[in-house]
């Protein structure tokens, strides 16, 4: 994609990833962009790099804006290498070139990249003149990590927010007025369920704080820019930060012969008649990144397992170990499964269901080879009550 | 004396090791960090810590 000025003297000049389908592991299906911005002024500043091997064309997009050796300043916002990369062959443009990046930032950046940066911390208020612009620089640790930090350029009511309200979506268009909203909105869904879900507090928080602050266009570093629908993504933001629940309860579960299976119907079709959203969603055809997406506004996850090799299944393992690390607040939990000679599965998800941070809601069902007439009842009855206690909550 | 986990990040404040970076004494227990205290790994505030 070409460069394009997004306000006067502004320049989106990153990197469009059309093919990128695993994001460490976060599953890209309509793959991203790497945004970096170009300031022209008395000084020039970029804000933040691109991923590592992409940097070929990102100096191509500073090149035809202006000559790569004026840059003074790079702002990292971030130091996650898929926005600092590239920062090393931008120093080798432009030796003189100050990175500035938050405390955190410097350490994190010498960690990973071995060259003699000439560095500038910067804190919440300070400041760097380029001429007509004034960056100011808000420090947002834990937005995603320690070193994140928001630059804010308050003539032009512009903020560059870095990871926070970026989604992973690869478009010509670079502004939110350009894009289908629906799906512009489930990808910014995706992207927070995935990325940044267990830093709600830290979100409501600097919402808090932006609001002192003139907005009227967010720039993230990945994806497009919010401009008329600004208000949408910080509201939508405010909402997922305090996990409002829709009176949704998912069923995920995996199975070996058909018998976790059939538990996991049976509780879904009655959560269903009793008037739950539900939704059955098998670990062998669907994703972590779509299933926690998922469990954002759920109100309850009822997790399958049979039991293999005394143990949950890998599959069911592995979803629950990314949703501990995701801290969700306010859900239900509920395990079942099916077992052999020894079960154990069942046990261990509930274990895994609290760790995570699921409050349990009734009793765990296990059965042994196939699921009796009594054990489809236990079913029944979990299902139905789950929906009438999720409906309750939500309302 | 207890141990106290940063929930953000998982840094884990030691009383016994205090936090001498920062001027906290060894032997410093948590309720006595002061409130302006943050976690030396990420920031977060001393609300963000819960009891290990």
């Amino acid at each position: 994609m070409n460069h394009i000025e997004i306000a006067p003297n502004i320049y989106w000049v990153g990197y469009v990833d059309w093919d990128v389908r695993n994001f460490h592991g976060y599953r890209t299906q309509r793959g991203t962009s790497y945004n970096a911005y170009l300031i022209v002024d008395e000084k020039v500043a970029l804000i933040d790099a691109v991923k590592p091997g992409k940097g070929r064309s990102l100096l191509e997009h500073i090149a035809e804006v202006i000559d790569p050796k004026k840059i003074a300043y790079i702002i990292s916002n971030h130091t996650e290498p898929d926005h600092s990369g590239e920062i090393q062959k931008v120093l080798d443009q432009a030796p003189q070139a100050v990175v500035v990046a938050s405390e955190k930032g410097k350490i994190g950046l010498q960690k990973y990249y071995p060259g003699n940066w000439n560095f500038q911390v910067v804190k919440t208020g300070d400041s760097i003149h380029l001429g007509k612009h004034l960056l100011q620089f808000i420090n947002t640790p834990m937005l995603h990590w320690p070193d994140s930090m928001f630059t804010y350029l308050p003539a032009q009511k512009l903020l560059f927010s870095m990871d926070a309200f970026g989604q992973h979506y690869a478009t010509s268009g670079r502004f939110d007025t350009q894009v289908d909203m629906d799906v512009l909105m489930a990808e910014a869904k995706t992207y927070y369920a995935n990325i940044i879900m267990h830093l709600g507090s830290i979100v409501s928080k600097t919402l808090k704080q932006a609001q002192s602050l003139e907005i009227e266009t967010i720039c993230p570093s990945h994806g497009v820019i919010w401009t008329e629908h600004r208000s949408r993504i910080l509201s939508a933001y405010q909402g997922w930060a305090e996990f409002r629940a829709r009176p949704k309860i998912l069923v995920i579960y995996d199975s070996m012969w058909h018998s976790t299976e059939q538990m996991a119907d049976v509780l879904a079709d009655a959560a269903c008649a009793a008037g739950a959203e539900v939704k059955v969603l098998k670990l062998d055809v669907n994703d972590l990144t779509s299933l926690v997406t998922e469990v954002l506004d759920a109100a309850a996850v009822a997790v399958g397992s049979p039991t293999l090799n005394s143990n949950m299944m890998p599959t069911v393992a592995a979803f629950l170990t990314y949703l501990k690390g995701l801290k969700s607040k306010g859900k239900l939990g509920v395990a079942f499964g099916s077992y052999g000679w020894s079960g154990g599965a069942v046990e261990q998800a509930a274990e895994c269901l609290q760790q995570a941070g699921l409050e349990m809601f009734g009793e765990t069902i296990s059965c042994q080879y196939r699921p009796d007439e009594e054990t489809l009842r236990k079913c029944r009855l979990l299902g139905t009550q789950l929906a009438e206690q999720v409906i309750k909550k939500t309302k | 004396m207890g141990k106290y986990r940063c929930l953000l990040c998982g840094y884990i404040y030691d009383p016994k090791a205090g936090d001498p970076d920062n001027g906290v004494e060894p032997g410093t227990p948590f309720s006595e960090l002061p409130d302006d205290w943050t976690c030396p790994e990420c920031g977060a505030g001393k609300d963000e810590f819960e009891a290990v």
